[in-house]
């Protein structure tokens, strides 16, 4: 990071969010999406796909006006921003993806407290300029994205042994009812966690 | 009479049935980034109650009495979040001037609880749930807010214990964390189905 305060990196900005500061797997920030809605495959990217949206138009409008804001005020013009952003998202979803819409319910609203937007707001868009705020978005949202993934992905097979609702496991197989629950979804993210801290380690 | 009794019943469905923090995964970054230590996780639980309380009836009395009547429920988003914000301030300037002990030690922690999921999907459930009376509302608010309080409570209290344990090097912190909050939601998944 030592470089980005002299000369901004953009291409470090871009790819920092995919592994080294991922927010789910590393920064363990946002963890309620990840937890509730990756039963299947499909909710979770369309709720990744939705973070991403949020997160770039928050950070290019917080970013054009990070020369106006005032310091006690900016955590309120942050999830104001956010909020409308998030009005925007959720009328889109309604209209032309009513089945993702119900799906998610009330978890689309609650973009608007999801804590990596208003982080990436208020460590990078504030202090930077427009095409570095959006790359950083870019970069942590997709890194985001690609977590709830393969927490889906991983639930999803073994919870009814198909993804994107095709079979692929082998007849014999029995799902496992308890993946679909809660519980599943706190212990596979613990495994994980613990997996990459494992192999983080070994290098 | 019965009025009385569909009150106790969500009041005791939100804590323990449909506790947020187990069954609808809301409110988990301080369930796991606060619940090192049983005291400051009982202050949160406790500063989250009010707060929930608090914004979840002057949410409830805004949608019904002027959003609705209005036509404004796509402004929805933006008066809760206002709302929240303004309500965590009121508990900030409280706290800090009555317990100024208690503020030291949650340093960054209060101003966040503005970002708590738990107060903002409580105020987005109670349109889910149909509310219909102020009673209801404040009753399954506060409710919400004590389930909160007593996730938090028993994670804190389990959590100073495993500090002692032999945790294998690359589960401690986070990992073992979640797997615990995990077994802790199969337990109390024994009382689903209890009340509706």
């Amino acid at each position: 990071m030592a470089n980005s305060s002299v000369k901004p990196n953009y291409f470090r900005a871009a790819t920092v969010g995919l592994w080294e500061e991922n927010p789910t797997f590393r920064l363990l920030i946002g963890m309620c999406p990840p937890l509730a809605v990756t039963t299947a495959v499909q909710p979770a990217l369309t709720m990744g796909l939705s973070v991403i949206f949020v997160l770039v138009c928050s950070n290019v409008a917080i970013s054009l006006m990070r020369n106006l804001l005032k310091p006690h005020l900016r955590i309120i013009m942050f999830t104001l921003s956010i909020a409308t952003f998030v009005t925007i998202c959720d009328l889109y979803l309604k209209a032309f993806q009513p089945l993702m819409s119900e799906i998610l319910g009330a978890y689309i609203p609650l973009i608007i407290v999801n804590c990596i937007i208003i982080f990436r707001a208020e460590v990078c868009a504030s202090k930077n300029n427009m095409a570095f705020s959006f790359l950083d978005a870019i970069g942590t949202g997709v890194g985001f994205t690609i977590a709830l993934c393969i927490l889906a992905g991983i639930r999803e097979i073994l919870a009814s042994g198909s993804i994107f609702g095709m079979h692929i496991m082998p007849k014999q197989f029995v799902p496992w009812a308890a993946m679909q629950m809660p519980v599943g979804a706190f212990v596979t993210l613990g495994l994980l966690l613990g997996l990459s801290a494992f192999l983080t380690r070994k290098k | 009479m019965d009025r009385v009794t569909a009150l106790v019943m969500g009041f005791l469905s939100v804590v323990i049935v449909n506790n947020f923090v187990f069954t609808k995964f809301l409110g988990t970054c301080p369930y796991l980034g606060v619940s090192g230590r049983l005291d400051t996780a009982f202050g949160m639980g406790m500063a989250v109650t009010f707060v929930t309380a608090l914004s979840g009836i002057l949410t409830w009395m805004i949608d019904a009495w002027i959003l609705i009547p209005l036509h404004l429920e796509i402004t929805r988003y933006i008066c809760y979040i206002i709302i929240i914000a303004g309500a965590v301030q009121l508990v900030e300037m409280y706290v800090r001037k009555f317990f100024p002990s208690l503020y030291k030690s949650f340093g960054i922690f209060l101003p966040l609880i503005s970002t708590n999921c738990v107060i903002l999907g409580l105020c987005l459930f109670l349109d889910v749930w149909e509310t219909n009376n102020l009673a209801e509302a404040a009753v399954l608010s506060t409710g919400t807010g004590f389930g909160f309080a007593v996730a938090i409570c028993i994670m804190a209290g389990i959590r100073e214990n495993l500090v002692l344990s032999d945790v294998p090097e690359s589960f401690k912190g986070a990992p073992i964390t979640l797997i615990t909050a995990g077994l802790l939601t199969l337990a109390f998944l024994g009382f689903s189905g209890m009340i509706k």
